[in-house]
């Protein structure tokens, strides 16, 4: 029977392999995506997720395995990913207009540009509005801006693309703790608003917590049956894949006991370098989750 | 409360705007001192000292050189010499800066061209410009153009290697984010990559502009019939202290001036540049 799973999903990710020289990063990871969904990836420092993001958006290539969006291999990045890193997502030579601005100017020609040049202001103003930026910030540069600031405009920015899936990587990461509860606010607002898929890789397990609607852990502490050694080779895998409900719309859900209690959980599973799952027993409940281990990974008993 | 700043000592020193002003001048006064000092020592054993000309001397040459029309040329000497030395300077310096400004974007940008011309553009960078002004009067005759020549030889792989490690320090997050944005590869290296480094292009010209003095005189000095330097090598013959010593003083005004207007241009049209 023919896999349909990267024609019903907007993001499948088979087997995927990931090595930088004799380092395994990924080891093997199986996802699936479905449209509208905010994908939150948590992980320990050094667990890939960065690399994970960066084989999606195709800044990165994999050692081995496919990367389907909407059912089509992945090339190199293009307008249909879009992307917020923690840093330097904004030109530093650009105003916060001349950069939302970008999104529509790049891919077409300066005389189009020109026939267009009221219509492209309009539409980048209408997003830097929908980011609650003020028309006085229309004409600063980047600098100018606080930390938090940059971050929306970042957002504004890759919106206009309209890209199919928005990659997020450690967006709040560098700022103070206000400023990004407020920004985690924002992005659910405007996720609902734009109906838009999202995948947001993090190191804060609450953040991935409270504003995912599923929650993959990505870990290098388990254990499978290749058995232990310098030369079994692991790389970090998928250890958890949780369905969050719907949306936390206030942040007193933080406080919330199940939520605790997901966090404890999803922290003794990934993040415990002494606690080691079976790759067998993951907790990979959610309904698209899916896992495909190879011979060597899970042995079979007689 | 009192500044536990000292004045001028230490690593915590916050001297005060006149204290600033004062400690600047300070190495000229000295200088000026000393050699009106000694030439005034001079003068005393010979009046018509010609090694070290006082002050009087010097504005009688540069009222002579500058103020007064030349008796067989009808021309004032130090305007028209100014005038050429600086068209030689400007052409060599724009093209260098154009020929270094696309190798080292493209270098940078394309790893098939830096395959390509980078160990090239090394090795050329190696050879010392002034051993192969010979060849270049040789090849393309003693005119303008072997003049431009050296100055765009000696510049240009000095201009290209450092915008090559300008664009090689840019994060790659930006070519990936024009991409998402939907830049074509030409629209990534020319319309985002390009006007971020403008700015560190001028600031490479600053640099430079020592060298490309330097190149100009000595050619001008080897084969030429008007120019600075021309002027500075011919009335050496005559021992004339009085022009060359003005000539010189001139020479490095005109260099902190350009120095100064370049930095001012980069402080006015690129306001972000210094805050990245």
């Amino acid at each position: 029977m023919p896999d349909t799973r990267p024609n019903n999903y907007l993001l499948h990710i088979d087997n995927i392999y990931k090595q930088y020289g004799d380092n395994m990063v990924l080891d093997n990871i199986d996802l699936s995506v479905n449209a509208g969904e905010l994908c939150t990836v948590v992980g320990p420092s050094g667990c890939g997720k960065s690399t994970l993001l960066r084989l999606i958006l195709g800044q990165e290539q994999a050692t081995s395995g496919d990367i389907f969006l909407d059912g089509k291999q992945i090339g190199l990045p293009d307008t249909q990913r879009g992307v917020v890193f923690q840093r330097y997502s904004l030109f530093p030579h650009l105003t916060v207009l001349d950069n939302v601005c970008m999104g529509r100017r790049l891919p077409q020609s300066w005389a189009e540009n020109r026939r267009q040049k009221k219509l492209i202001i309009e539409e980048a103003t209408h997003f830097i509005e929908k980011v609650n930026l003020s028309v006085d910030d229309l004409h600063k540069y980047p600098h100018e801006l606080s930390g938090g600031m940059q971050q929306r405009v970042a957002i504004a920015q890759a919106l206009i693309s309209k890209p199919r899936i928005l990659l997020m990587d450690e967006p709040f990461g560098a700022l103070d703790p206000q400023t990004r509860e407020y920004l985690q606010l924002f992005l659910l607002e405007i996720w609902e608003q734009q109906k838009m898929t999202i995948f947001f890789v993090t190191h804060d397990l609450e953040e991935a917590a409270f504003i995912g609607t599923r929650m993959f852990a990505l870990s290098q502490y388990y254990t499978d049956d290749r058995g232990e050694g310098d030369s079994i080779n692991r790389g970090a895998k998928i250890v958890a894949d949780h369905r969050l409900p719907p949306v936390a719309s206030s942040s007193e859900i933080k406080h919330h006991p199940a939520f605790i209690k997901l966090i404890e959980n999803i922290r003794q599973a990934a993040f415990d370098p002494t606690f080691l799952q079976h790759a067998k027993d993951f907790n990979l409940k959610h309904p698209d989750a899916f896992q495909t281990l190879t011979a060597e990974e899970q042995q079979t008993s007689f | 409360m009192k500044s536990i700043r000292p004045k001028l000592f230490g690593l915590h020193a916050a001297p005060s705007f006149r204290l600033n002003i004062l400690l600047a001048s300070l190495p000229f006064i000295l200088l000026i001192a000393a050699y009106l000092i000694a030439a005034d020592i001079r003068h005393q054993d010979n009046p018509q000292d010609k090694l070290m000309p006082s002050v009087s001397q010097m504005v009688d040459a540069v009222d002579r050189m500058a103020f007064t029309e030349d008796k067989r040329t009808g021309q004032y000497l130090m305007l028209e010499d100014t005038l050429s030395s600086l068209k030689r300077l400007a052409m060599g310096v724009v093209i260098a800066a154009f020929i270094g400004l696309l190798l080292g974007l493209n270098m940078a940008m394309f790893p098939g061209l830096q395959a390509t011309l980078f160990s090239g553009v090394t090795f050329v960078s190696m050879i010392p410009p002034l051993a192969i002004l010979p060849i270049l009067f040789i090849v393309v005759g003693i005119d303008e153009l072997a003049k431009v020549s050296l100055i765009v030889i000696g510049l240009f792989p000095l201009i290209s290697r450092d915008i090559y490690l300008t664009v090689k320090k840019l994060p790659t997050e930006q070519v990936t984010k024009a991409l998402t944005l939907g830049a074509s590869e030409l629209a990534v290296v020319y319309r985002i990559v390009l006007p971020q480094i403008i700015p560190r292009l001028i600031d490479s010209i600053r640099l430079s502009l020592g060298a490309a003095w330097l190149f100009l005189i000595a050619s001008e000095a080897i084969a030429s019939t008007d120019g600075l330097g021309y002027r500075i090598f011919l009335v050496r013959r005559y021992l004339a202290m009085d022009v060359i010593i003005p000539y010189v003083l001139w020479v490095t005004v005109l260099g902190f001036l350009f120095d100064w207007l370049l930095r001012w241009g980069v402080a006015r049209f690129f306001p972000w540049y210094h805050k990245t």
